[in-house]
């Protein structure tokens, strides 16, 4: 187990720069580029399906009365879109060390 | 869009990239959340979303076929939240 700190950005391009020997800068862009392409196939409505990492995938809420914790109150929650992640089998046992 | 279709789309955005190298990069940055997952680390992209892993206790399952019970081992599992600006663009 190493260090416990947060992966960022500017870390995986330091993994880019230093697995494929390209510039830090570009590295950096590139995450940038892949999270960017990532979330404009979501936000045209497409799932995006990473083989071997997971499934990143939308589901349609419909409307449903919700309540304001605080004072009770019954409020609408409109219907909406929400994004969630299905990691791959590969990605569990990785996870669990196997 | 599969990952095929990324990889082709990283390309576009980096013309000078090679095929085998926009395969990479791809590679490269999904590795690097597994392998700090598997560390026992976070995952914060702002804007996009953030992977963490959540504790899961040991259980008593069934084999859905035999109804047989089996043990289930306490594991990790994956978790992603999406951050607050893809949410939002998600509903616009």
């Amino acid at each position: 187990m190493s260090d416990n700190h947060t992966l960022t950005r500017a870390e995986m391009g330091d993994e880019v720069h230093e697995q494929i020997g390209l510039s830090r800068t570009e590295s950096v862009q590139l995450v940038e580029t892949v999270l960017d392409r990532v979330s404009d196939a979501l936000v045209r409505g497409e799932n995006v399906k990473i083989s071997s990492f997971g499934s990143f995938v939308l589901r349609d809420k419909n409307r449903r009365m919700g309540r304001n914790p605080k004072t009770g109150e019954e409020v609408p929650i409109e219907p909406r879109r929400v994004l969630t992640f299905r990691p791959s089998q590969i990605m569990r046992d990785r996870i669990n060390g196997k | 869009m599969i990952r095929s279709e990324l990889v082709a789309a990283v390309a576009e955005t980096h013309p000078h990239l090679s095929a085998r190298e926009a395969e990479r990069v791809v590679g490269t940055i999904f590795e690097s959340i597994i392998d700090a997952l598997a560390d026992g680390r976070r995952v914060e992209l702002r804007g996009f979303g953030a992977f963490s892993t959540r504790a899961r206790d040991s259980r008593t399952g069934r084999n859905p076929r035999t109804g047989e019970a089996v043990h289930v081992d306490a594991k990790r599992v994956p978790h992603f939240k999406a951050g607050k600006d893809l949410r939002e663009r998600l509903n616009r």
